[in-house]
């Protein structure tokens, strides 16, 4: 009875998605205020229904329903509790009814908070809403439906994929999701506005929130992501830019810019034209990477035409939303009123600097991404794009952006003054360049770039503060006056700092652990020892154990630096029965933000084992900085005060006015 | 009933939510957006105020601030009388209403019946097992049996209980070793040596390999009335691309089955398959037939085939061609062990052509199967 409840709930909320999108549209034409209020319930009820398809699913997984095909291909009773609940979304089908859940989650938060907005407006967002619900919801229903049943249960089932039975699955895809479907919400406001041809004030008031909540959620998601790839995987890399990866990053990029862009268009009504273009290339990305991921044209195009139905459906969901976003902004966008004026050196020109050096770093992704797809539909000749060519495309984009981040912040709005600005950012230029030299005379002669990573992060660590210490006029004025001006200042102002100087720590962390990582590769027997940076790795041998769904052989060794022990390690091979598969579960040793990583290799026939040792210095400070940029961003939300950027005051005006 | 009786809930609950705004008087009609944008505003001009009491504002930004929203505030208090309340047309709501009352229970009803199945109940795990009190006994016995059997590997009657558990469990390559363990320790029989086939050739994902054939040919060996290993090495010879030793041997057995044997269906199936007429290209007849099996069929069949350009290039070689085909079909098939291990088959009957390895080496390179 249960699957069949949640089936029917779906279709249900397919139902009123469908009333959704056709009803407050009609009021908002005819200026009817009762059809207008339609939207207002059918969005959470909506929501109530997915949650309850949702639910239902889940409790299939918990109970073990192998009458469930999908439950029967991805779960087994044997499995831990928790597992059995991260399964539900660990599959394509079962991570489908995810995505639409926190759609319809989001429309039904626009509906019961979104009180003081403008009811057409929020007529329209809603109507918009629901009709990327109702797409997923039919592509669910006829393509991916989770609830198909399969006659006569077996009597077990095929267990989850190994590598996805892991805390990270509960974390990583939840996350994600929040932060692609949240950008949902600034599409769906971005086409209500070219509707109605107008933005209104309250406009920019409600994108720059809602899409910072999912951009919170979406860098979270990543880090999470990478950091889960780098314990699991076995190969010691956090970033291998694969298509999947990439597909999470451009939305990230295009977000990112997004979200600046919407600050410039809350505080000084610019960039409006150039903001809603974002809000729609954002979401767009989104859905590509959805398209990507969930179509399988990544496992190879030969897979994809063998079973196109998903494919296909997706590329038609994929055609008429961006298709259809794109001709409306053709269209529409000359109507909008272009708002306030700024110079071009101002914070508003810098945050356009920022938009544009983002964009092109989102597209040299998309063109890494996509071309070899392309390329094989046409020639068929298949090539990989790999790390080299982002290397020497996106990271020259980042460069310049990342050296131009501290600037922004303290420019002024509408008019700056580029060289007081400088002039401000010395102490931390000069910081930054002490940062080289004490790298250079520490590494004696390492990798060339290592210093001048350093020196960027540091810069930008240092420019954040620099912010800081300006709003506080820390220095010029008593440390008490400081301290209480410091008080005063928004959460935003703090938000902006910390996810600044938070993009540093990531900086660091990446230098630290591409220009310093020192790896060893060895087969050792029981009582051998290799040596490792400072570190002494003996392997004291095997052991054999059993978890509730899998046998594990862990191999013990024990680390000591100057001959005392540190720490013992334990890296393991677990087999799973059900799927027959093997997974690596690596050793992580964390030493402050270092790492000593290890991973286990096959076991040789005279009883030695293959080793990798890696030893990872500054590694976490990647994740480090990427939570803190999610709390920076948490902050900043958290501030509900209205944002007015108060423009730097023309000279003329300025200066003593004669009375009149 | 039951489902039936919530499904019905459901779907008023779903109506009420149409319905409810609907029957609200509308107490005041959409908003004048001008009128928003002067609220924004208004709101815009405390903040600034309040901020510049806190100093959180120099006093001269705060002025040019409180200039220009000031400005925005009269465009939009100048814009105001736009749009004027509607009054709520009873015909439109009255359109809404019927959709919500008929099209959304009828549209839901119907569109769930033709993808629903409402008449399987759920079978949850606990249920099955006679209720929750007796939680999982099936895997615990298999443990238990399997911890006797770690003590002693010489019960021959610990395997025998195992073997066809294994096999329901899907556990098929345990269930060869149980298999295995008895033949070992009992010796053979026909019945033994073709119960040992048949969980090979689950194990190999219905494909009869060359090791399943062997068992099978030993166990007719020692029993020529042995029906399950004359139907599976017809079978093998289907498989082989060999119908008309299939359809002989399946006709011989039908022919001696008993009136009563509940197998003789699937093997009148069987024959009815191997019977159909050949076209002249193997992939055109090969595709209508493989859209008239069910999926699990389909890819017994497709594996059977990958199996067979398998077995003929490990006897013989064969060209670069073939090779990249196989490497190819496995990773179509996402076997990347399989692929591997072709992949180095391959490398090792192309040595002698560099220009041959690189093509096996490049294919290599794009499915990601090399380290």
């Amino acid at each position: 009875m249960i699957p069949e409840i949640g089936h029917y709930a779906l279709v249900l909320a397919l139902a009123l998605a469908v009333i959704q999108i056709v009803v407050p549209a009609w009021g908002v034409r005819t200026h009817d205020a009762v059809l207008i209020g339609v939207a207002e319930a059918t969005a959470p009820a909506q929501f109530l229904f997915v949650a309850l398809a949702f639910a239902a699913l889940t409790a299939c997984y918990v109970a073990s329903d192998f009458s469930v095909l999908n439950v029967f291909e991805n779960s087994h009773s044997a499995k831990p509790l928790l597992y059995k609940i991260t399964g539900v979304w660990g599959n394509h089908e079962g991570s489908m009814l995810l995505w639409v859940l926190i759609l319809a989650f989001f429309g039904a938060l626009v509906s019961v908070f979104g009180r003081n907005l403008p009811r057409s407006l929020k007529a329209l967002v809603l109507s918009v809403q629901a009709s990327i619900a109702a797409a997923f919801y039919l592509f669910i229903l006829i393509t991916s439906n989770p609830f198909t049943r399969l006659i006569p249960a077996p009597f077990e089932g095929r267990d989850l994929n190994p590598v996805l039975q892991d805390l990270g699955l509960a974390i990583h895809p939840p996350l994600l999701y929040l932060g692609y479907v949240g950008f949902s919400i600034s599409f769906s406001f971005a086409i209500a506005a070219l509707i109605e041809g107008r933005t209104d004030a309250a406009w920019a008031r409600w994108v720059r929130p809602w899409t910072l909540a999912a951009w919170c959620a979406l860098t979270l998601g990543i880090a999470m992501g990478s950091y889960w790839a780098y314990y699991e995987l076995g190969w010691g890399g956090w970033w291998f830019w694969d298509p999947v990866e990439n597909a999470s990053l451009m939305p990230w990029l295009a977000g990112t810019a997004l979200l600046h862009s919407a600050v410039v268009m809350e505080r000084r009504e610019a960039l409006k034209v150039w903001t809603i273009l974002l809000a729609i290339l954002t979401f767009s990305l989104s859905l590509l990477g959805t398209f990507l991921v969930r179509s399988g044209v990544l496992t190879s195009v030969h897979a994809f035409a063998t079973d196109p139905t998903r494919g296909v459906f997706i590329l038609a969901i994929l055609a008429f939303f961006i298709g259809g976003a794109l001709c409306l902004y053709a269209w529409r966008a000359p109507v909008l009123k272009q708002g306030g004026v700024f110079a071009p050196i101002s914070r508003e020109g810098a945050l356009i600097l920022n938009n544009l050096f983002l964009t092109a770093a989102c597209a040299t992704v998309f063109v890494g991404t996509l071309y070899p797809l392309a390329l094989e539909a046409v020639s068929g000749a298949k090539i990989s794009v790999g790390a080299p060519f982002f290397e020497l495309t996106f990271g020259p984009l980042l460069v310049p952006l990342l050296f131009a981040m501290p600037f922004g912040p303290l420019l002024a709005w509408k008019r700056g003054d580029i060289a007081g600005v400088a002039q401000r950012l010395l102490v931390a230029f000069g910081v930054g360049l002490l940062a080289i030299a004490a790298t250079v005379a520490g590494e004696g002669g390492g990798p060339i770039l290592a210093p001048f990573g350093v020196g960027l992060a540091v810069f930008i660590m240092a420019g954040a503060l620099t912010d800081i210490a300006e709003r506080t006029a820390l220095l010029r004025t008593t440390l008490k006056a400081s301290l209480s001006r410091a008080g005063g200042l928004p959460r935003s102002a703090w938000g902006t700092a910390l996810a600044h100087f938070a993009v540093g720590v990531t900086l660091l962390g990446m230098v630290g652990e591409t220009q310093w990582g020192a790896e060893a590769i060895a087969n050792m027997k029981p009582g051998e020892t290799i040596s490792l940076r400072h570190y002494d790795f003996t392997y004291e041998g095997i052991d054999a154990g059993e978890g509730p769904n899998y046998r594990e052989l862990a191999a013990k060794f024990a680390i000591k630096r100057n001959g005392a022990t540190i720490a013992t390690a334990r890296p393991a091979k677990r087999v799973f029965q059900a799927r027959q598969a093997t997974t690596t579960e690596a050793a992580l040793i964390t030493r402050g933000v270092n790492q000593i990583y290890i991973s286990l290799g096959d076991v040789q026939p005279d009883g030695a084992i293959a080793v990798r040792i890696y030893h990872k210095p500054l590694v976490l400070l990647i994740w480090l900085g990427a939570v803190l940029m999610m709390l920076g961003g948490t902050l900043s939300l958290s501030d509900r005060r209205l944002r007015i950027g108060a423009p730097k005051p023309s000279r003329s005006r300025l200066s003593p006015q004669p009375a009149e | 009933m039951t489902l039936w009786l919530v499904l019905a809930l459901m779907t008023f609950a779903a109506i009420f939510a149409v319905l409810w705004p609907l029957s609200r008087q509308a107490t005041q009609g959409p908003e004048a957006d001008a009128g928003a944008d002067v609220a924004v505003y208004r709101d815009q001009l405390d903040e600034i105020e309040r901020d510049r009491r806190a100093s959180r504002l120099a006093p001269a930004e705060a002025e040019a601030a409180r200039a220009e929203v000031a400005r925005r505030l009269l465009t939009a208090a100048g814009a105001v009388p736009t749009t004027s309340n509607q009054p709520a047309s009873a015909w439109r709501r009255r359109a809404v209403m019927i959709a919500a009352l008929i099209a959304l229970p009828v549209g839901a009803v119907g569109f769930y019946l033709a993808i629903g199945s409402p008449l399987i109940p759920g079978e949850p795990l606990a249920a099955r097992n006679g209720g929750p009190t007796d939680k999982r006994p099936i895997t615990a016995l298999v443990a238990e049996v399997e911890r006797h059997l770690a003590s002693k590997p010489d019960d021959a009657r610990g395997w025998e209980v195992l073997a066809p558990v294994y096999m329901r469990m899907g556990r098929f390559d345990d269930a060869v070793k149980a298999r295995r363990n008895v033949l070992r320790i009992e010796g053979a029989t026909a019945a033994r040596e073709t119960d040992l086939g048949e969980a090979l050739v689950a194990a190999a994902d219905g494909v009869v390999t060359a090791e399943a054939k062997a068992s099978f040919d030993r166990g007719l060996a020692l029993d020529g009335k042995e029906a399950r290993a004359r139907y599976f090495l017809g079978l093998a010879a289907e498989q082989d691309g060999r119908r008309e030793d299939a359809e002989k041997l399946w006709q011989a057995l039908l022919a001696e089955a008993p009136a009563d044997a509940r197998w003789k269906t699937l093997v009148e199936q069987s024959l009815a398959r191997v019977r159909q007429p050949e076209g002249a290209g193997p992939s055109a007849k090969d595709v209508a037939a493989a859209e008239q099996l069910s999926p699990d069929q389909r890819n017994a069949m497709i594996q059977g085939m990958v199996a067979r350009l398998a077995e003929r290039l490990e006897k013989d070689g064969g060209d670069v061609d073939d090779w990249l085909k196989l490497i190819r079909a496995y990773g179509v098939l996402g076997d990347s062990d399989k692929a591997k291990a072709s992949l180095v088959s391959a490398r090792k009957a192309l040595a002698a052509d560099a220009d041959k390895l690189r093509r096996v080496d490049d294919l290599a390179k794009t499915l990601q199967l090399s380290e």
